[in-house]
Order: C-alpha cells, then structure tokens, then sequence
C-alpha cells in the first residue's frame, strides 16, 4: 500500500534535502534519528520509484521514498 | 572497433502501469488510448497480454475480443517522459553518447569505457539490474559493434535480458533470422524480398549487392551493409538535435468534420502549432502538406510548395486551406486532418523580398505572432484564441504543442 505522508526536510549546505521528522495520518510526530542508506530505487510494494532513504525511527529501519516531490511509504 | 549497446524496456508503458498498480500486475494489461477521444488504440501491452497475441496498433474491441479479461489502462505520459529520463540517467553514468529512439529506447556508445565484449556485456547487466531496481521496469539489452545488431539483439531475448552479438558470432546469430527482424525491412519489403527468394537476413547479405540495388534503389545498398554489419552510423551525443527533415500535428477531434468551417477551425489550430514549433527553432519553411482521413479511414496526402519560405501563422493556415480546398471534395465527412511543414531554411539568411508585398506589414506580422508565442508560452495556449474558435468549442478544445508527444520517428528520418 502506497502511503503519502507530511515530511520535515532539511536542504543541506551541498543542496542534499534529507528528511526529519515524518507526520504520521493519526497526528502523531516521528522524529527520522538516523539515515542509513540514500539511493534510487523502485517499490514494488507499494507502487512507485524515486529517492529511496533508509531512515532509522524509534529503533526501526522504515523506508521513506521521494517521488517528484511527494513522500511515501510502503504501508503493510 | 565499437561497441554499442541498445537497451529497449519491455512494454514500457504497461510495465510502469504495473509497477503503479500493484494489484493488475498478474493480470494481462493493455495501454490503451482514450475511446471517447476515438483513440482507442493498444499503445503497449504486458507480458501477460503477449500470450493472447494481443498486438500494439489493434482497436481494443479487437483485443478484448481475443482477451475478454483485458484490463484497459489509461495513458500516464508524464509519467512515461519522467522514467524515460530516470533510465536516460542511469545510462548516463556509463557514456555520454546516449541516443534515444522514442521514450523507451536508447542507443549507448561504451567503446571508451570498456575494452572488450566482456567487459560490455558485464556493463550491459549492470544496466539491466539497475534499470530493475531503481525504475522497478526491465530492460532487454542488445551489444554489439554497431546500431543495427545492438537493436536487433535487444530483440532476441525478452523481457530482462541481455544477447551479444560480436564479429565473430554475428553470422551464427544474425544470419538464420527471418529478414524483417532487420531495421528497416517492413511488411512491403519482406514480400519483395520473398519473391526473389530472399528469406533471412543471412540471405540478403549473401545476395549480390547489385541485384538489391536493382530491386530497391539506394536503400538496397542499405539493406546489404546492415545485414553484414557494415553500419557505421553514430550514437549521437546526449541533447542532440539535428535540423529536422519536417515539423507536423494532425488531431482527431471528438467528432468528425463536416464542412469547410469545421475543418478551418482545427486546421487554423493545427497551423498555429506548427508555426510556433517552426518559430522556436527559427526555421522557415517552403513546403506545407495536409493529410486526410475520411471517416472511412481512406487517407489522402497534399502539398504545396510555397512562394516564398514562410513561418508566419496567416501564411500558412492559407497554404493548408488552399492544399485542402484544391484537394478535397466532401463525399465524406473527415476523421482527422494533420498539418506538416518541410523543406526548412534558417530563419536568419538573408532572403529575396518580393516586389509586391508590403514587407513592413510582414515584418509585423512576424512580431505579432512572436508576442503572441510569447502569451502562450506563460499562461497557456488558450490564452489568446482566434475568434473562429468560439464558434465550435468541442472541435477547438485541443493544444497540439502542448499535447504533442514526440513519437519515435523512422530510423532514417
């Protein structure tokens, strides 16, 4: 399931943007506590293809993805 | 030696619907034009489709025929141009000779990164790989040492793979294929070639390049050194362009037209399209042609070589209603008409003026339809419309520069 969500983003000094907080649809905020991995990459599951980040939240290692310029995430 | 590769994604714009629609991707897909616009043509199909002969081209009544379950996808193309590029992009880490054919095919020079077919074809999966996992599409990849193999040989295997063919494998390869797996060899010189007994590609380079002269004129020559691998044609850098032989647009309006109004309307529309096109790359042009197709789909094609090399609006919307009017004559209602131009000149050179017309007011004419390209290019084409438009809004509702999508255009174009 493909599920668009409110991003907080940050533009780095080189131009990068990288995100830092996820507004999840219940209000509840997310702070993203690390990003691992940034690369391009299709999701299969959820249907789409962009700027795939790996983002550590509360422990748990979620994908986010940049499509143009929306965000999502592959819901289960 | 080169060493060029051609990647080709499979059913492009159906694999980029799946990859969108997680829930028909085991379902046999068809891209389909709009019907209510009269396009209801297959643009592309999935694998799935594939087995039910579904081919490109065919209406989809015909194709729901032969797959009652067919599940008709609409057209994204913004979303096509947009894994177009992605694709372009990653080609683009590997060369700078990157040359597309349409938005699903490109042409890859790698001789300056790699030294030999190994190494190729070790790039060649890379790309494979990477067009999978970052554009979650595939792509079948020919290489080989020159454009016509590495085409054909992104044809041999599908979906997701890669065929080399090398100077020393290609007569295996190549040869034993049926002739129209060649460029440039359709349904019309298959059968030509048919009757002189030519049936494989191996049999045309086999045949005395005279008697393919004799039979096919200059493209005989053509035909011999494509089937031997003599193609020395070159992978054009990226961004590209050379002068174009023709710059055209022809619609099919929601209904047809019935009179000589009707088809004024579309044709001023159509003329004004193509003259902004022709404007923008400062180009003039000396030949206008229109195309009809009657509501019974018989197609007739007209030109007319104009006086003087023209890009003005009112110009050649004339020239098109004078081909039309000099051309047609109303037994049948018109499905779709198309405008062309051609025999191009560079705006800039210095021109013969004509002792008869006011070249001031032509002058101005030239800056008033710039201004107006101008209006259009911020806030849209319907901005400022010719008055006539008003008199049928359902046949004037139509931008052609804006809904032009540039289609592959023949290889020796």
């Amino acid at each position: 399931m493909k599920e668009y969500v409110s991003v907080t983003a940050r533009f780095d000094p080189d131009g990068n943007l990288l995100p830092v907080k996820l507004h999840w649809k219940d209000g509840r905020v997310f702070d993203i506590d690390r990003i691992l991995d940034i690369r391009y990459a299709a999701s299969l599951k959820a249907g789409g293809a962009g700027i795939r980040y790996l983002c550590r939240i509360a422990g748990h290692e979620r994908y986010l993805f940049l499509e143009d310029n929306r965000w999502f995430v592959d819901g289960k | 030696m080169r060493i060029i590769l051609h990647s080709d994604c499979n059913g492009f714009f159906a694999s980029v619907e799946c990859l969108y629609n997680p829930e028909i991707r085991h379902l046999p897909v068809a891209v389909c034009g709009d019907v209510d616009q009269r396009h209801g043509i297959v643009l592309a199909k999935n694998e799935i489709a594939k087995k039910y002969k579904i081919k490109t081209g065919e209406a989809i009544w015909q194709a729901l025929k032969k797959c009652p379950d067919l599940y008709v996808a609409k057209p994204h193309y913004d979303r096509y141009i947009r894994f177009s590029q992605m694709a372009t992009r990653i080609y683009s880490d590997y060369s700078n000779l990157i040359e597309p054919f349409g938005l699903d095919e490109s042409w890859i020079d790698i001789t300056g990164s790699v030294k030999d077919f190994q190494e190729a074809t070790k790039v060649a999966n890379e790309i494979r790989m990477r067009v999978k996992e970052e554009l979650g599409i595939t792509v079948s990849i020919g290489v080989s040492f020159n454009k016509i193999f590495a085409k054909l040989g992104s044809d041999l295997k599908k979906p997701d793979a890669v065929s080399v063919i090398t100077p020393d494998n290609f007569r295996e390869v190549v040869f034993p294929l049926p002739a129209d797996c060649l460029l440039g060899v359709g349904n019309a010189t298959k059968r030509k070639l048919k009757n002189l007994g030519i049936n494989t590609i191996g049999d045309i380079a086999d045949c005395p390049r005279d008697i393919l002269r004799f039979n096919f004129g200059k493209n005989g020559d053509t035909l011999y050194s494509f089937a031997n691998g003599y193609d020395t044609s070159t992978v054009k850098p990226l961004g590209y362009s050379s002068l174009p032989k023709s710059i055209g647009n022809s619609t099919t309006p929601s209904r047809n037209m019935e009179n000589l109004e009707d088809v004024k309307i579309v044709l001023t529309i159509l003329c004004d399209s193509v003259c902004r096109r022709a404007r923008e790359q400062n180009l003039i042009a000396g030949t206008v042609s229109v195309n009809i197709r009657d509501k019974d789909l018989f197609i007739i094609n007209r030109q007319a070589k104009l006086n003087r090399h023209t890009n003005l609006n009112r110009e050649i919307t004339a020239a098109a209603m004078s081909v039309f009017e000099g051309n047609y004559e109303w037994r049948k209602a018109i499905r779709s008409i198309g405008v062309s131009l051609s025999d191009f000149r560079s705006g800039g050179e210095a021109e013969q003026t004509s002792l008869f017309t006011n070249e001031e007011k032509r002058q101005g004419l030239y800056e008033l339809d710039c201004s107006v390209d101008s209006l259009k290019k911020r806030f849209g084409s319907y901005c400022v419309r010719s008055a006539l438009m008003l008199k049928d809004r359902e046949l004037s509702s139509f931008s052609p520069k804006e809904d032009n999508i540039v289609h592959p255009v023949g290889y020796f174009h």
